[in-house]
């Protein structure tokens, strides 16, 4: 059986209720742009990786993995996988 | 002689300030390397201050991962005594050998600083000999210190005793959690330092090793290195050395 490379991204958002002074600062400097009406803003980041494996299956469980022993800290943060494309190995 | 290990990681920057800290203390430090699996036969290790990896990814995260990290955890495991500091308190956390998490400073600078802290409790190994509730003066140096637990967490933490240090202002009081310049970081319930159930493992935001001589323009952080080598010397006098065995690599 072949590997296939799969092209996944990690979202990692802090949880609710977890302070964002990042996305504080950002929400008060929206007044110096002349923006209005927007709120709510959190700062988090985004992990692009490939995996290679035999499903897609396969590939979302090492992502997962990753994700919840890495990536993010369960205690702050929450995660999302999303696959963003796959193909042969090697290629992009 | 007491052995204390102190690790250096790729970006330890206050690991030879620890030694020393230690050496004054009454201990024989010795510097243990990240790739390293073997603890060289210390009777307790210090995580020192600095930016463990770059601080890439998140404060302590990568360094969790280190050779030298699974026998750190053993190590605690066995009840071996473990000081994480600044930067060494965020690996601790990360790798869930103290509760909670340490996030970005409320105002988002990194603070390097004197604060005042207390020991809120004068009967662990990391605190008997530094003075309860007296204000203990000594410096900051972070990016990422604003302690973190859900409430829950937090009223477990009081009331079992694991807080361990707190920021306070001069008269002793406990700083406020957001505005107050009492609490550099905006800890929640002021906390600059906690310890696990066990009693074994504790870190701390401040730099007891930045304030251990009068030189360095204060001595209060040394009763906390002291208590932790005395403790160590203590334990292993009664026969308490716990070991390393069967970590694999």
């Amino acid at each position: 059986m072949s590997a296939i490379a799969y092209r996944f991204a990690v979202n990692v958002t802090p949880k609710p209720g977890i302070l964002d002074p990042q996305g504080r600062a950002v929400e008060a400097s929206l007044g110096h742009l002349g923006i209005v009406g927007v709120s709510g803003v959190r700062v988090g980041r985004r992990i692009e990786l490939t995996v290679e494996a035999a499903s897609e299956e396969a590939a979302r469980g090492v992502a997962g993995r990753l994700a919840a022993e890495l990536l993010a800290n369960p205690l702050i943060e929450a995660h999302e996988i999303e696959l963003l494309g796959s193909g042969a190995p090697g290629a992009r | 002689m007491t052995r204390i290990g102190v690790v250096v990681f790729p970006g330890s920057n206050c690991d030879t300030d620890t030694l020393h800290g230690l050496e004054v203390a009454g201990a024989e430090p010795v510097a243990l390397w990240h790739e390293q699996a073997s603890l060289d036969g210390v009777q307790a290790v210090v995580l020192p201050g600095g930016f463990a990896y770059g601080d890439y990814l998140r404060a302590g995260v990568i360094a969790r991962f280190s050779p030298i990290m699974r026998s750190v955890s053993a190590f605690a495991a066995a009840g071996g005594l473990v000081l994480g500091i600044c930067n060494g308190f965020q690996v601790l956390a990360e790798a869930g050998l103290v509760p909670g998490a340490l996030l970005r400073n409320r105002g988002l600078r990194f603070l390097g600083r004197d604060v005042l802290i207390t020991a809120e409790r004068n009967d662990t190994a990391f605190t008997w000999l530094a003075g309860e509730r007296r204000p203990l003066r000594m410096p900051v140096a972070h990016g990422e210190g604003c302690y973190f637990a859900d409430d829950e967490t937090l009223d477990q933490l009081e009331r079992d005793g694991q807080v361990l240090f707190r920021y306070v202002h001069a008269d002793g009081t406990r700083a406020g959690e957001a505005g107050d310049p009492a609490n550099p970081n905006g800890s929640l319930r002021a906390i600059a330092g906690v310890m696990n159930a066990a009693g074994n493992v504790a870190g701390l935001m401040p730099h007891p090793e930045r304030a251990a001589e009068a030189v360095l323009g204060s001595e209060d952080g040394l009763g906390i290195l002291r208590s932790l080598v005395e403790a160590t010397r203590r334990r292993a006098a009664e026969g308490i050395v716990p070991t390393v065995a069967g970590v694999v690599r």
